[in-house]
């Protein structure tokens, strides 16, 4: 028996070390290919110039124009997903009744699984033409369509987290504010949000990442035009969607332009990483400490 | 004011302190009240009148009710679910249950200081102003003239005062709980209602807060729910004895804890049971 016992520990152990040793392989080859373009390509070229060509003959190796893309549409999504993900943890957590909260809760969460680029055609065919009737100088690909509707599938990440650190926040609070002759509205925006704010901003940096890592929606709606603005009406591209580009282009491996993949692999897989331990540090950081 | 009693019982008629006094004297005032929980009766028909500017006492076991009878008086209880209630409660002889009336407006009237010291997240100065900015006030100048008198009349501005501005809660229990009787304060309520409030305090602290209640009673009526037997009988002018939501015995503390009516009563401050 023991020794069954023994086998099955490390058959379990050996399944935990699977997703460890793919995110470490995952590490180590975006790590040397990147390694390799930067020995071709400065690093400061990469990060100052303000062209991004690599598949041009006119070759120029600035990652700034996808950072610029990406952060835009990260942008307007959150500027979207975060007031309502709030206002719809506040209605879930302080008005609504046990029995809507319990059907609307999953029913939210459907919109974090449908398949992004369905979001995606939604954008395109859908949102586009929308904004383009009462905003007349939209091209058909631009920023603004697909960060709305990232905005909202984002949604749910916002909302969910956010309501969850909404019920943490203890009972006596809002008891305290309501003894006070406040209304529901002000107990729950004057005290409830603030009290809450750090699970909220984890909320919001969780969504921002999970946005700059979006592919199918900006590869879709967004164009593909690597450009260095913050213009919304503009066709642009993000890191990802280039990613997708190459990937599917003929690029020759080994090339340069197959190592731009990886180059702008890793810029990106750093910044959400960078994000995410933001969030974990206000977490342990910041969480208010309820008795 | 009798004639709306439905269904008087001599016993309660009893245990009103000064029945000479009308009805119109009291501050607050219950009458006949019943509380559900959906099927469980939690108040069994209960009529008491508590005097202006006087400290009233409600004692009695866990469970009997003691907490939901005081709740009633600023509405605390509507937000439970189940809740139900037979009867009225009149302040300054206003029926506070009358649909027309704002819950809001009511519990900027009667106050409240909560078992556990619940500041907010918030720093010590906007505690206290908070009930003040909740009900639109913008003038600087006087929300910081009523957040010191109110720290003030709590006893805690002197230990306090040069850090306004730190959180609410890197204070310990006991200023906690003063501060959040400044934070009732603020707003210049008539009454103040006290649920079980140095349950969580260590002596010392819970003493400060007994010397504070008595100096409040001045300006303030405060009722006091407490299963400290002591504290009932140092703090309070009158005291209520509930047992399994009904009112046993209600009159002057003096005569509850030297001579009390009911042999219930007498067992319990005496410790037999509870």
């Amino acid at each position: 028996m023991r020794i069954k016992e023994k086998i099955i520990e490390k058959i379990l152990a050996a399944c935990a070390l699977v997703t460890v040793l793919t995110t470490l392989g995952i590490i180590l080859i975006l790590a040397i290919e990147a390694f390799s373009f930067f020995g071709k390509v400065s690093i400061v070229e990469f990060f100052t110039s303000t062209q991004w060509t690599p598949l041009f003959t006119q070759k120029s190796y600035g990652i700034l124009p996808l950072l610029s893309g990406t952060a835009l549409t990260a942008l307007i999504a959150i500027t979207v997903a975060l007031p309502v993900g709030i206002i719809i943890a506040v209605y879930l957590n302080e008005y609504a009744p046990r029995r809507v909260r319990k059907i609307l809760k999953p029913l939210l969460e459907i919109l974090a699984v449908v398949p992004t680029v369905v979001y995606g055609f939604f954008a395109l065919m859908i949102v586009t033409p929308i904004l383009q009737s009462f905003i007349p100088g939209l091209s058909g690909f631009n920023a603004l369509s697909p960060g709305i509707v990232m905005g909202i599938m984002i949604i749910p990440f916002v909302s969910s987290l956010s309501e969850d650190a909404l019920s943490s926040v203890p009972d006596s609070l809002r008891q305290a504010s309501f003894g006070m002759g406040s209304t529901k509205f002000q107990t729950a925006f004057k005290v409830m949000v603030p009290a809450a704010s750090s699970g909220i901003i984890v909320s919001a940096i969780l969504a921002i990442s999970r946005a700059i890592g979006e592919t199918m929606i900006v590869a879709i709606a967004a164009g593909s035009q690597p450009r260095f603005t913050f213009d919304p009406m503009v066709p642009i591209q993000t890191i990802t969607s280039y990613i997708v580009q190459v990937s599917m282009g003929d690029v020759p491996h080994g090339s340069i332009a197959y190592q731009t993949i990886f180059a702008a692999g890793i810029t990106l897989f750093i910044f959400t990483f960078i994000l995410n331990n933001i969030s974990y540090w206000i977490k342990t950081r910041y969480q208010q400490k309820y008795e | 004011m009798e004639s709306e009693t439905k269904s008087p019982k001599a016993t309660q008629e009893k245990t009103e302190p000064k029945m000479d006094s009308k009805s119109q004297n009291y501050k607050l005032h219950a009458k006949n009240i019943d509380v559900f929980y959906d099927d469980f009766k939690a108040i069994n028909n209960i009529s008491l009148g508590i005097l202006e500017k006087s400290i009233t006492a409600f004692i009695g076991p866990s469970g009997c009710g003691k907490s939901t009878f005081l709740r009633l008086f600023n509405r605390m209880n509507d937000y439970i679910d189940g809740f139900s209630m037979n009867g009225n409660i009149l302040l300054d002889d206003k029926n506070i249950y009358d649909p027309d009336l704002k819950v809001e407006e009511l519990r900027k009237t009667v106050g409240m200081v909560f078992q556990k010291p619940n500041p907010f997240p918030k720093s010590i100065y906007e505690n206290v102003a908070y009930g003040l900015r909740i009900q639109g006030i913008k003038d600087e100048d006087f929300i910081e003239e009523r957040v010191i008198t109110s720290l003030k009349q709590a006893t805690l501005f002197s230990e306090i005062e040069d850090n306004l501005d730190k959180s609410a809660l890197s204070l310990s229990g006991g200023q906690q709980q003063r501060l959040c009787i400044a934070r009732a304060l603020a707003v210049k309520p008539s009454v103040l209602l006290m649920d079980e409030p140095t349950s969580a305090l260590d002596p010392i602290s819970s003493g400060k807060i007994e010397d504070l209640v008595h100096e409040l009673k001045k300006d303030y009526t405060i009722v006091i729910v407490t299963h400290n037997m002591q504290q009932a009988g140092r703090v309070s002018d009158n005291t209520a004895f509930l047992y399994m939501g009904s009112l046993i015995e209600y009159g002057d503390t003096q005569k509850i804890f030297t001579n009390p009516e009911k042999d219930r009563t007498q067992n319990y401050i005496t410790g037999r049971f509870g």
